[in-house]
């Protein structure tokens, strides 16, 4: 009650003074977690009121994008994905925050290492601050699982064993995964060489048409020849329909699909899923998020601004917020000792997930970004693509889209 | 020499009232045409140039006017070797043609029909057909989105009842076989489902266009072939077809252009992506993910002005064979 009215004085104080009105511009499901912290932050600064402007992920950056562009209309603080963070470091947009007065550099041990360093320019400014970071899993259904008989365990135990897994799953109507481009996608960000990015090695060679991608599509395509997947893209009604209908069994995605599953795309299916290791264990970076201001914030709320950037990243108490309501795994390490990790999840079956997404996460090496990105995973899900729905040979469409994407980054 | 009026130095004589007046009498029409002009200055001149001067360029808009640098034809030379680029015009090509040579060959018909049939139903009926036209694109992309699903879609469903019921099987048993249909994911059943889709938005619109045509047409004509004793057919091929000439080639070059620059049912049934081995993305698409998703401006300007150049090659091509001919029936 005590809490209660302070809260009310420091707002109808703060009201009464000159209120400064921030924007937040953040992609689903960021809001929920900000909707419930606010107060938290309210507490600490009467003065400024929040206003959270929320969209879908791929909306929210082309939006920020043409934002940016057209140099008005953005938040005043943005969330960026880490596979947009790598073109506005290299490219501008976002203000300098080593710079003072932000000083970021304070904060730089807070963080894993590779997700503050994705965020730096070469030159050594810092443009956006981590929040979270995604270590790769598999979410699989419990009762699919049961009905085969197996462990979950034996499913991951190899690549191979996964396919085995679906070959069972198969004689019971069941899919093994709902596109077998996700188990593409995960493929293709395990082992890589340390200093090189997912689509480019450290000197800037597009490497789509390398090893790593030959393996990854070709098992993808191994397992749609097969007719283990459900051939759904994602992203699709049709794709949210299969989660809800439990036509498939597992889905390899960042820690994060988990949030998305139980707040929306899935909520009734609660206490029917699990997650596990990555079949054969690879390890697998698959996302992350920032927070930045970008240039055109005006003077008089960059204060206000930095203030509700480094709420969001640097306080222990919100990272650990984020990650219980909508599973965003924090980027700072020394809340991976919380209490909470060992909380069981009621719409995981009562698993204790955070230990092991912990657990991965902290094994994950680091990869390197590239401003070419965005461009060369268009370039490349339009290959899987053509790999996979039309049987294309797999060495002359990476082939082709390595040269596609050579030809872009000129 | 004699002086005219109005001169500078007769007009020097006359009191400052007049001179305003006169002033006021001559700049007054410039003046109340002058908003046109000055919006039309803003919105459609301005960029028309300033595209046409960022083709010439490579510029990244999220680093700032400053950071655009002249290439001369480099982004035009780039594009003329692009697959994506390529793939993309032969697609819109594709859909253009696909989705609006039906629209006509329907529209008209049925606008006969119309106007030669249940007079009363005449006004609900085209009502009904141009609700689709005045329907948001992108709500209707949607709802067509759902029906074509591989699973769950409505339109599947139906061809798998129609293969299965005994009454139609003889028809489309031979249909079983490829069902489900992925019409959204395999590369071969995009641009016709995207066809599908434009063709029944867009045909009401004609059907409109046409009954009006055919409205013009006086009825005389009509009952003189009557007392001569023609068809129906014969009135249909002899009297509406020449007469509605010039309305045909009115709604074609409508078509032409409207279908050349479809971008946003594609994108939606795509789902902004093009759809497998881009073979739903038309040259509008490509050029709004060049310049608003990759960020390459000048090349995105070039897309514009090599998809303008395509479009008024094909108008010109069909005025010239058509546009004089139905023209000068009016005549």
């Amino acid at each position: 009650m005590k809490k209660f009215l302070v809260l009310a004085l420091a707002l109808t104080v703060g009201l009464a003074f000159s209120q400064t009105r921030l924007t937040i511009g953040v992609f689903e499901p960021l809001h929920e977690h900000i909707q419930l912290v606010l107060p938290q932050f309210y507490e600490m600064y009467p003065d400024v009121e929040v206003e959270i402007r929320t969209l879908g992920y791929e909306d929210h950056h082309n939006v920020l994008v043409t934002n940016l562009a057209t140099g008005s209309g953005a938040a005043d603080v943005v969330a960026v994905e880490i596979g947009y963070i790598a073109r506005f470091v290299a490219e501008g947009g976002l203000r300098d925050l080593s710079a003072e007065p932000f000083n970021a550099d304070q904060y730089e041990d807070l963080f894993v290492e590779y997700a503050w360093a994705q965020a730096q320019t070469p030159d050594g400014r810092q443009v956006a601050i981590p929040t979270d970071i995604a270590p790769g899993v598999m979410y699989y259904r419990r009762d699919h699982l049961e009905a085969t008989g197996w462990t979950i365990d034996q499913v991951t135990e190899s690549l191979e064993s996964y396919l085995q897994f679906g070959r069972e799953l198969q004689e019971q109507g069941v899919f093994l995964t709902v596109n077998a481009g996700s188990v593409a996608d995960g493929l293709i960000r395990s082992e890589i060489p340390e200093g090189d990015g997912i689509f480019f090695a450290a000197d800037g060679t597009p490497l789509l048409n390398s090893p790593r991608f030959v393996q990854a599509a070709t098992v993808a395509q191994q397992i749609r020849q097969e007719g283990l997947d459900a051939d759904i893209g994602a992203w699709s009604n049709e794709w949210f329909e299969a989660f809800r209908q439990g036509t498939t069994a597992t889905e390899l995605s960042g820690a994060w699909l988990g949030g998305h599953l139980q707040t929306w795309m899935a909520p009734e299916t609660s206490g029917l899923w699990g997650t596990s290791e990555m079949p054969g264990n690879i390890l697998v970076s698959w996302g992350g998020s920032f927070y930045g201001i970008p240039t055109q914030t005006p003077a008089d709320k960059v204060d206000a601004a930095w203030n509700l950037v480094q709420f969001l990243t640097t306080n222990p108490e919100v990272q650990l917020e984020a990650f219980r309501s909508i599973n965003a795994f924090p980027a700072m390490p020394e809340t991976y000792d919380d209490p909470m990790f060992e909380e069981e999840i009621e719409f995981l079956g009562g698993q204790q997930a955070r230990i092991l997404f912990a657990d991965i996460a902290e094994r994950i090496p680091g990869v390197l970004t590239h401003p070419g990105d965005i461009i060369a995973n268009e370039i490349w899900q339009s290959a899987i693509g053509e790999i996979l729905a039309e049987g294309r040979d797999v060495q002359s469409a990476l082939d082709e889209a390595q040269m596609l994407v050579q030809r872009r980054i000129r | 020499m004699q002086q005219r009026p109005g001169t500078p130095n007769d007009r020097a004589h006359q009191p400052l009232s007049t001179r305003i007046d006169r002033w006021q009498r001559r700049a007054a029409p410039y003046l109340f045409i002058s908003p046109f002009f000055i919006l039309f200055a803003i919105f459609g001149l301005f960029p028309i140039l300033f595209s046409a001067y960022l083709s010439l360029q490579v510029w990244n808009p999220v680093q700032g006017l400053g950071t655009m640098r002249f290439v001369g034809l480099e982004n035009y030379v780039f594009l003329l070797d692009d697959p994506w680029f390529w793939r993309s015009m032969s697609n819109t090509i594709w859909i253009a043609i696909a989705s609006g040579l039906p629209q006509h060959l329907v529209a008209i018909p049925l606008a006969f029909a119309l106007v030669m049939g249940v007079r009363s139903l005449r006004h609900p009926l085209t009502a009904i057909y141009f609700m689709p036209y005045i329907t948001s694109a992108v709500a209707v992309a949607l709802v067509f989105s759902t029906i074509f699903g591989t699973q769950f879609g409505v339109l599947n469903q139906v061809m798998a009842y129609l293969a299965q019921a005994s009454w139609s099987a003889w028809l489309f048993g031979g249909l079983a076989d490829t069902l489900p249909i992925n019409w959204l994911g395999r590369a071969a059943y995009i641009k016709p489902a995207i066809s599908i889709l434009v063709f029944w938005q867009f045909f009401g619109f004609n059907v409109v266009l046409y009954t009006a045509g055919l409205a013009t047409i006086p009825r005389t004509y009509y009952e003189a072939a009557q007392i001569d004793g023609a068809s129906t057919r014969q009135s249909f091929w002899h009297i509406t077809l020449p007469l509605l000439r010039p309305m045909i080639f009115f709604a074609v070059t409508f078509t032409i252009i409207g279908n050349l620059q479809l971008f946003d049912q594609p994108f939606i049934l795509t789902g902004g992506t093009g759809g497998t081995a881009q073979s739903g993305m038309t040259a509008a698409m490509y050029l709004y993910r060049t310049g608003f998703e990759w960020l390459e401006m000048g090349t995105a300007a070039a897309i514009s002005w090599l998809l303008f150049l395509v479009i008024g090659t094909l108008t010109v091509i069909h005025f010239y064979f058509f546009g004089r001919s139905g023209l000068e029936t009016r005549e």
